[in-house]
């Protein structure tokens, strides 16, 4: 029985592959989608071909515009979650005192919190102060969610980096200054970089958070989220298609960089 | 989302790893802490106290709230809303269930099959995040539309018959039912199940599947006596990182499902941005974040990995 | 060479202590200019902390390090003229063989270092690697571009903690007479970390043998070898048989012994104990002194020298040399070295034997130590 054979043999990389056809095949139709011209207000069925939301990306109200301050809170989000974060985790891996135990919870924590409670129990907190929504309310939400998330992509590398390099950055001459900006900071770069990347994702992508205390502030997902109501226009799959071919390009691009890079070398 | 998976610290090499005591940086860990943790206190922590006094005032939106220990509103919450609460914890429970299912074998590939396709499989398990997770559970909706070829195919092999009977489906429809709220629950936690599961079978050593080999195992002995025991880190925190956030989801059940599938997420989001019952929203989320810290608890002590922090 | 002292390095009562944990007793040592010194003991003997104080890396509890005449104690590593190869080279994985060499002078803010950090790649055969990345380089050469990048800056002292435990065996003795020939060429005070006896011996013109944050004993190689002045010395370089005796009497310069019947002459001078008659003192010799005659050729023996009898427990050929295990009445499991010189083919297993050996190589201690200190059998402390 050769078929059967080869079957039970390849079991496991056919699964794999059902699996991964599973995770793909929502961004095909997204891609698909976003050539259709769809005859009513939403985006669900495939009607004809056209390039009409290609050539017009911006050609629906507001969301060009949501895209942009989703993009911006991003950035600052990342900025201030990537610096908080990996003081934190130099101070963690490289000190000892007390109430580590109950600063390592207060990290965890919020990962292992479902964001509906989080993001009602920052909007209870932004009501009772009498804070104003928005903006603002956001970008603290979302340095608060992704801190965690750096503190522990920074604390992996951090920790795995052999204490002795910093000694012989000391002994080489090198003062306390010069020995974090020439051998600590460049090491641990990879683990921040990696953070910074997540925090990036996982902030742009929010919702559930944005959606509780973002007043009347529209981010990019809160926009998608009010026009599943309202009605999908095809340019929004422009935009996911578009975001999606930007991060396998850059991806591919990066690993390109540093194939040769190393075949250089060696 | 590798905190679930990360080795616990090296052991400090006894002579050479110890700290030497500088005497102007007593105070510097607390200056680095001090922001970052700052910030968790008043934006993370102090919040949930705000929210634990809100759960107990009573009052209303015109003449305003006030602590009067009214723990009774934790009672009628939980009476109203325990369909919603246990409808949660079975999605949630049905989705990981699926995500182990689909994620190991994918996990498995990558880790120990792809050979040189293993970068490009890691990307493509990936990239799939940059695009907004609404967008692409919006594309369920047109995958599982009424007339699209996967219901027709469901149809014709009398899947839809079965799940009918089951009460997964209603009639010949999959949208709208606990299907497809599983089904995209399933599909946006999933990367969460698989990078954590990929992360522990990675760091297996190739040679102990040939020592298993070597002492009589056959490949399925092997899988379940060496291979499976060794990934059980990733199986608990992969578990862990896709039941909690399913668990308090409603952005799937909201475009997925119907009013019948109505979570526990649902709920508290109604009540705090339409209904503004502050209190019974309070005390909702309050419950669902016991419930679920209490069963996390629980699974990481039966499963016997509490290094996982 | 030069009456020039910049370059000892003088620890006055220098102590190092972890909360209740005493890691280095106070301990005074002297390293004078150009020597090769080197710091031998198992691990967590204190040794490599020593070496860190030296460096500025640990602070001392208690005492005082001089460079010279000056007294850098409280100096933090960087303003210290003093470089170090780490134990697994700590080579920055981030720069290039030649930025990593480069590092130093450019922390002092020496402009053109090209010049300089060539020339030194080219005194470890280095100069082709210049731009690769240290994981790029084999172990040996690791190596190299870490003594390199230390010895450009031309340092008072160059510590090296166990430079070349991460070597395979053949390139360890390589590098040893590398790091020999290098340091007679630079003629700088090297102070070596290691917990190899024969690493140390063959490098150092001193060895200081360190034991529980103390110093055991201290001298020339040949010297520490010849007269272990405790056990745990005895045991730890090479081998050495230690035989529980009695003093019998005191004849001149000699003590004599009584163990399990036989007799044992020990001269006064090699004794390291006070010797009273009626006392007792351990008897130390080393295997490859002691000489093995068959029970029946005892009569050929001459006179005048130590002899035991025993028997044959087993014996292992290892090709220039027999390795006897004897047992006698005075003492179990006596280790002998054979030359395969003449091999006596009645010398196997079971055979009765007489070991022998000259009185001037026996040597005397203290019995109130542990007789296993040092031998890596003893329930660790």
């Amino acid at each position: 029985m050769p078929v059967v054979n080869w079957l039970k043999r390849h079991l496991v990389v056919i699964a794999g592959l059902f699996t991964l056809a599973y995770l793909l095949l929502p961004n095909v139709i997204v891609t698909l989608f976003s050539f259709n011209k769809p005859k009513g207000r939403f985006n669900y069925q495939w009607q004809q071909f056209s390039l009409d939301a290609w050539k017009q990306p911006c050609g629906v109200a507001g969301m060009c515009d949501s895209l942009s301050i989703s993009l911006q809170i991003a950035v600052w989000a990342t900025l201030g979650a990537t610096v908080l974060g990996t003081m934190i985790s130099f101070a963690l891996v490289r000190y000892r005192f007390r109430a580590r135990g109950a600063i390592n919870s207060l990290i965890f924590l919020p990962m292992a919190m479902p964001e509906v409670v989080m993001a009602a129990s920052l909007l209870t907190l932004f009501l009772n102060m009498g804070a104003q929504l928005g903006f603002w309310t956001i970008l603290i939400a979302h340095i608060m969610f992704c801190l965690s998330f750096v503190v522990t992509a920074v604390k992996a590398r951090v920790m795995s980096m052999d204490p002795r390099l910093e000694e012989a950055a000391r002994d080489l001459y090198a003062g306390p200054v010069q020995t974090f900006l020439r051998v600590t900071l460049p090491i641990a770069a990879p683990g921040i970089a990696a953070g910074a990347l997540l925090s990036f994702a996982l902030s742009f992508d929010d919702f559930i958070i944005t959606n509780f205390n973002a007043g009347s502030t529209v981010t990019f997902p809160m926009f998608v989220w009010g026009s599943a109501q309202r009605g999908t226009p095809v340019q929004i799959n422009v935009i996911g298609t578009a975001m999606f071919l930007l991060a396998v390009v850059l991806v591919l691009v990066s690993m390109l960089i540093n194939n040769r890079r190393n075949s250089q070398k060696a | 989302m590798s905190t679930l998976t990360e080795a616990p610290p090296p052991l400090a090499p006894a002579e050479s790893a110890a700290e030497p005591p500088r005497k102007r940086g007593r105070f510097t860990p607390y200056w680095l802490l001090l922001p970052g943790i700052l910030w968790l206190v008043v934006f993370f922590a102090l919040p949930l106290v705000y929210q634990a006094s809100t759960s107990v005032q009573t009052g209303s939106l015109e003449e305003g709230y006030k602590v009067t220990w009214h723990f009774a509103t934790y009672w009628n919450a939980f009476s109203e809303y325990w369909p919603q609460f246990l409808r949660s914890i079975f999605y949630a429970a049905g989705a990981t269930v699926l995500c182990l299912l689909l994620g190991y074998p994918l996990a498995y590939l990558i880790a120990f099959r792809a050979g040189r396709w293993r970068n490009l499989i890691m990307i493509l398990v990936i990239a799939p995040f940059f695009t907004s997770f609404l967008i692409r559970t919006l594309a369920w909706k047109t995958i599982l539309a009424d007339n699209g070829p996967v219901v027709h195919a469901l149809n014709s092999l009398h899947v839809l018959d079965l799940t009918d009977f089951l009460g997964w489906t209603a009639g010949d429809r999959v949208l709208a039912t606990p299907l497809a709220v599983v089904c995209g629950l399933t599909y946006n936690f999933l990367p969460f199940m698989i990078l954590p599961l990929y992360t522990s079978l990675e760091r297996i050593d190739g040679r102990l599947h040939e020592a298993a080999g070597d002492l009589y195992a056959k490949p399925s002995t092997t899988f379940r006596k060496v291979t499976f025991p060794l990934s059980m880190p990733g199986v608990v925190s992969g578990t862990l990182l896709t039941f909690i956030p399913a668990a308090g989801d409603y952005v799937n059940s909201e475009l997925l499902g119907s009013t019948d599938t109505r979570m526990i997420g649902n709920v508290i989001q109604t009540q705090f941005l339409r209904i503004l019952d502050y209190p019974t929203a309070a005390a909702l989320s309050f419950i669902l974040m016991a419930a679920i810290l209490a069963m996390v608890t629980i699974y990481i002590r039966r499963s016997g990995t509490e290094d996982l922090v | 060479m030069t009456t020039d002292n910049s370059g000892d390095v003088r620890l006055s009562g220098i102590g190092k202590t972890y909360g209740a944990f005493t890691a280095v007793h106070p301990l005074d040592l002297t390293v004078p200019q150009g020597s090769f010194f080197a710091l031998l003991g198992a691990s967590g003997c204190g040794k490599t902390t020593t070496l860190r104080m030296i460096a500025g890396l640990e602070e001392p509890t208690s005492g005082t390090v001089h460079l010279g005449d000056q007294d850098v104690t409280h100096l933090p590593p960087y303003k210290r003229p003093v470089n170090t190869v780490f134990q697994s080279y700590a080579l920055f994985p981030h720069l290039d063989i030649f930025e990593n060499v480069a590092f130093g002078l450019r922390r002092r803010g020496l402009k053109s270092v090209k010049k300089q950090v060539e020339d030194m790649l080219d005194l470890v055969q280095l100069g082709e690697q210049a731009r690769k990345k240290p994981h790029q380089l084999s172990g040996g050469q690791q190596q190299r571009v870490a003594v390199a990048r230390a010895l450009i800056n031309h340092p008072k002292v160059l510590l090296l903690d166990e430079p070349l435990g991460a070597l395979d065996l053949k390139l360890r003795r390589q590098m040893q007479l590398e790091l020999k020939r290098i340091q007679t060429e630079v003629g700088i005070t090297f102070i070596h970390v290691t917990h190899d006896q024969e690493e140390a011996m063959t490098m150092a013109d001193t060895v200081a043998v360190m034991n529980g944050g103390r110093v055991e004993q201290l001298g020339a190689p040949t010297d520490l070898y010849e007269n272990p002045r405790t056990t745990f010395v005895a045991n730890f370089l090479g081998t050495s048989n230690l035989i529980e005796a009695e003093v019998d009497t005191k004849s001149g310069d000699d003590i004599v012994l009584k163990a399990a019947g036989d007799k044992l002459v020990l001269p006064a001078a090699r004794c390291g104990a006070p010797a009273p008659a009626g006392g007792k003192v351990l008897v130390g010799i080393r295997p490859e002194k002691i000489a093995l005659a068959h029970a029946d050729d005892a009569g050929g023996i001459p006179e005048g020298r130590n002899r035991l009898t025993g028997k044959i427990a087993d014996a292992s050929f290892i090709g220039v040399s027999t390795q006897y295990v004897i047992d006698s009445p005075a003492c179990a499991e006596l280790s002998v070295y054979v030359q395969n010189v003449e091999r006596d083919a009645r010398l196997v297993p079971g055979a009765d034997v007489v070991l022998h050996w000259s009185p001037a190589h026996t040597f005397g201690l203290d019995a109130a130590q542990a007789i296993d200190a040092g031998t890596g059998e003893e329930v660790a402390a």
